[in-house]
């Protein structure tokens, strides 16, 4: 009998331990439904989803970076930058496409001079994505002059409320698009393979025969790139690049990789948990938002929340403890 | 006033996520006693252990220590009650020092400020009392061989007030110099009245050394025996359920022209004016003592580490390998000897790290093909008779001797044609050391060069066509198969 119960309570935890990301956005779910009647309609679901579809991509390219056992703390820089050029570009004449392409290979480059420095020059990660953060921020001021830049109102705010279906927003679907190309590089590639190798043990993946110089500056590139696309989708949705755009979003982008169950350390991520993570977050600032939680102390709470469903993430998945 | 005894488990058992790894296990060690634990890897020596540790509690059973019932709850309990496990796997701090990780849990003397000078003197005179003065307390433990490592992970729990110590697979890193001071130091601990309990796959160490032997299997106890009354095929038979024939098969090898010749090869300070050759079907032993710039060496010349001068000829070409990436290209394999850190990828399914040299087998278009890639993996460790549940299951979860199966699986998986292999058969159990032996025949005999570094003798004598010695970063000798005797080797190894 006893053992028999001790079996069911076993089973309890190795469930929550399973599905904890899940749980949580259940929980979420079930407090903004409870809060407010206006939560469930299309339209609240549907501007968050435009909300938040840029820091779903960015995470994504973090999600890469964090796998490695790296950091990029220079996302939010990127965002910002990302949304200022494609609105120089715009502006300057270059047709919608080629201005997107254009400055998200621009991020791109920059994110593979990350990657060169760490990989190759051994440069930790944090110290790199921190200097990078600054310089990029520093030169989307100076590109912009420290106000914002409007574009003409048919380029690429149509980006932004343009829908697929007449109903389901582009950016949403944009921003599914590349979660599921991600779900796909990590759980079904060499690539993927190769990268949550590197952060279990790089050592041992390189004496494997693998260079692994080049997944590192592959995942930091791909962060830039993931994160200039965010600042594309930033732009659309307001049809202004400012410099402003993404303070604080290498956070979130963290935040939302950690209660996706990725560790820190490296060696695990998953594309739709970390989605999940997104979720979770959005879901706290729409709690607060319907509350009218005025801003300030919606950071304070936010933070906490943070702090409080990553702990509970470390909780419930520790496998690390025993000899 | 206690019991005889200082350690009595009693039908301890024990599931991992509904596999059983303890069934009903007993076990008892007396006052005064070198007690040996074996069986086959995967039996179970270092799950007991660790719920003597108190790294996770059992699922029954009881425990007691001197006479008295004790619950082991955490590892501090464990640690108060005089019992201390060295593990398999080290546990060091890697970037503090010898001294730091001797004293760690006790750094600091008055109100929290470290006497540096007081901890330094005093972890020299620990290091000297066990025999191994030379090495340097202020040594970082990244810096030292594993072997050095080994020690002072035993010099770090002889420090502690211990009635019990546990040394699970102690020697696997040890050369034979290393090992005899070793055993002077633990027949010196028994000879104060505490008690070792002893795990090891080498059965002459045992003899050797232990007094009792319990053998366990699958989980269960076997039997506890004398060692004066038992031989080493009865031994064998207890702990594998059949009689081995022969540990080191026969092979058949046609040995052809030359893979490898190396030349005034220099690197680093290890590596001084290295020559050898070797060809093909050849297994070419490396002997030396621990820290005889072997693997630094093979490191050199797979790549991994840079070299300053020298010549290298790969199949009649002259090359330099400037990455292990290059060095796998053309076809060469390794196996580290430091498994955890080198070899394998302890918190990926066994599937990843089997596959992971040979990712363009399974791939097309670089999107892993499941079944291919499922199916090199189970035909591979098939062959290693790797013991595991699932290959989903991470390698962590493994035993010592299956983890080294799957590092191994990983060359098997890339079709090499100079394998190197640094103590291929560490913390393997006999059968599976007669298997890895099996598998180095089959490599030579399908044409393959193997380099095999062993700091054990007897699979040294017994699987080489010639050996180097080497000692302190040069070669002392090359011994044709006719002069492989372990005189020879000792004499070139301390070199007289
Ligand atoms: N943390 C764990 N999770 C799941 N299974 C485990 C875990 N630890 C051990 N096992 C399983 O328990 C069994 C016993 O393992 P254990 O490490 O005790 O073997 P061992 O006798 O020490 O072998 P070796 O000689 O190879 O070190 C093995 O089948 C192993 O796979
Ligand atoms: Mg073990």
């Amino acid at each position: 009998m006893k053992t028999d119960a001790k079996k069911y309570s076993n089973s309890i935890t190795e469930f929550i331990k399973k599905y904890n990301t899940y749980l949580m956005l259940a929980v979420c779910l079930i407090i903004c439904m409870v809060i407010s009647p206006d939560f469930l309609t299309l339209t609240n679901l549907f501007n968050i989803s435009r909300q938040y579809a840029a820091l779903t991509v960015v995470s994504m390219g973090m999600l890469l970076v964090i796998a490695t056992g790296g950091i990029d703390l220079s996302v939010g820089s990127y965002l910002a930058c990302g949304s200022v050029l494609v609105a120089i570009f715009i502006n300057s004449g270059l047709g919608l496409i080629p201005a997107i392409l254009l400055d998200v290979a621009l991020g791109l480059v920059c994110g593979t001079l990350s990657g060169v420095l760490v990989a190759k020059f051994k440069m930790p990660a944090f110290i790199v994505t921190m200097a990078m953060m600054t310089i990029i921020r520093g030169a989307a001021f100076i590109l912009s002059n420290g106000s914002p830049i409007r574009t003409p109102s048919n380029t690429i705010s149509q980006l932004g409320q343009n829908t697929v279906a007449h109903i389901i927003p582009l950016l949403l679907v944009l921003a599914l698009v590349v979660v599921a190309i991600f779900a796909f590089v990590i759980n079904r590639t060499s690539f993927g393979r190769i990268v949550l190798a590197t952060g279990s043990n790089e050592n041992c993946v390189r004496l494997s025969g693998i260079r692994v110089n080049y997944y590192l500056i592959a995942v930091y590139a791909i962060s830039g790139l993931c994160a200039t696309l965010g600042g594309v989708m930033a732009a659309s949705r307001t049809g202004i690049g400012t410099p402003l755009y993404g303070e604080g979003l290498e956070l979130d982008a963290i935040a939302a990789c950690v209660i996706g169950g990725a560790s820190l350390s490296g060696g695990t991520g998953s594309a739709v948990k970390t989605v999940v993570g997104v979720l979770v977050l959005a879901l706290i600032g729409n709690i607060m938002n319907l509350l009218s939680v005025p801003s300030y102390p919606q950071d304070v709470i936010k933070g906490l929340i943070i702090i409080a469903s990553v702990l509970l993430q470390i909780f419930t998945s520790s496998k690390k403890e025993t000899a | 006033m206690g019991s005889e005894y200082l350690v009595e488990m009693e039908n301890i058992s024990k599931r991992f996520s509904g596999v059983k790894a303890l069934d009903n296990m007993n076990f008892k060690l007396g006052k005064g006693e070198i007690h040996a634990l074996i069986g086959e890897n995967g039996a179970g020596k270092s799950t007991l252990m660790n719920i003597l540790a108190g790294a996770f509690p059992s699922d029954e059973g009881t425990i007691k220590i001197d006479g008295k019932i004790r619950k082991i709850s955490s590892p501090k309990v464990s640690r108060e009650l005089g019992i201390s496990v060295i593990h398999q796997e080290l546990m060091l701090a890697p970037h503090l020092t010898v001294a730091e990780n001797i004293f760690i849990d006790r750094l600091s003397s008055k109100g929290g400020v470290i006497n540096w000078k007081k901890l330094k003197q005093d972890a020299k005179d620990i290091l000297t009392k066990l025999g191994f003065g030379d090495i340097d307390p202020n040594a970082r433990i990244m810096d030292l061989s594993v072997a050095y490592q080994q020690v002072v992970e035993i010099c770090k729990s002889l420090s502690r007030n211990v009635k019990i110590l546990v040394l699970d697979e102690p020697t696997a890193v040890l050369t034979f110099n290393e090992i005899q001071k070793l055993f002077v130091l633990l027949r010196n601990i028994r000879d104060q009245g505490m008690g070792v309990i002893y795990i090891s796959h080498r059965l002459e160490e045992i003899f050797e050394l232990c007094d009792k032997i319990t053998v366990m299997k699958d989980g269960c106890y076997i039997g506890d025996y004398d060692t004066k009354n038992i031989s080493k095929d009865e031994l064998i038979e207890k702990m594998v359920g059949r009689e081995l024939t022969t540990l080191f098969p026969k092979r058949n090898a046609e040995i052809g022209d030359i893979v490898l010749e190396v030349k005034n090869l220099n690197a680093g300070r290890m590596v001084k004016n290295i020559s050898f050759n070797i060809r093909k079907g050849e297994v070419v032993g490396f002997s030396g003592l621990v820290g005889a710039g072997r693997t630094e060496t093979m490191r050199a010349i797979f790549g991994a580490d840079k070299i300053d001068s020298g010549t290298i000829t790969y199949f009649g070409k002259e090359v330099v390998f400037k990455s292990p990436y290059e060095a796998v290209k053309n076809g060469i394999g390794f196996l580290p000897e430091d498994r955890k850190q080198q070899g394998i990828l302890l918190d990926m399914p066994i599937r990843n790290n089997v596959t992971l040299t040979a990712l363009k087998k399974v791939t097309k278009a670089s999107v892993i093909r499941q079944k291919a890639d499922k199916g090199l993996a189970e035909s591979i460790l098939k062959e290693v008779s790797a013991k595991y549940h699932a290959l989903s299951d991470k390698v962590s979860s493994l035993s010592g001797g299956n983890q080294q199966k799957v590092a191994l699986s990983k060359w098997l998986a890339a079709d090499c044609k100079l394998m190197i292999l640094d103590e291929p058969t560490r913390g393997v159990d006999v059968g599976a050391k007669s298997e890895i032996y099996k598998i180095i025949n089959d490599l030579a005999e399908s044409g393959i060069a193997v380099i095999m570094i062993s700091s054990e003798m007897e699979e040294i004598l017994n699987m080489s066509d010639r050996v180097y010695v080497m000692r302190r970063g040069s070669i002392t000798g090359e011994l044709p198969k006719e002069d492989l005797q372990d005189v020879n080797i000792m004499k070139l190894c301390v070199g007289e």
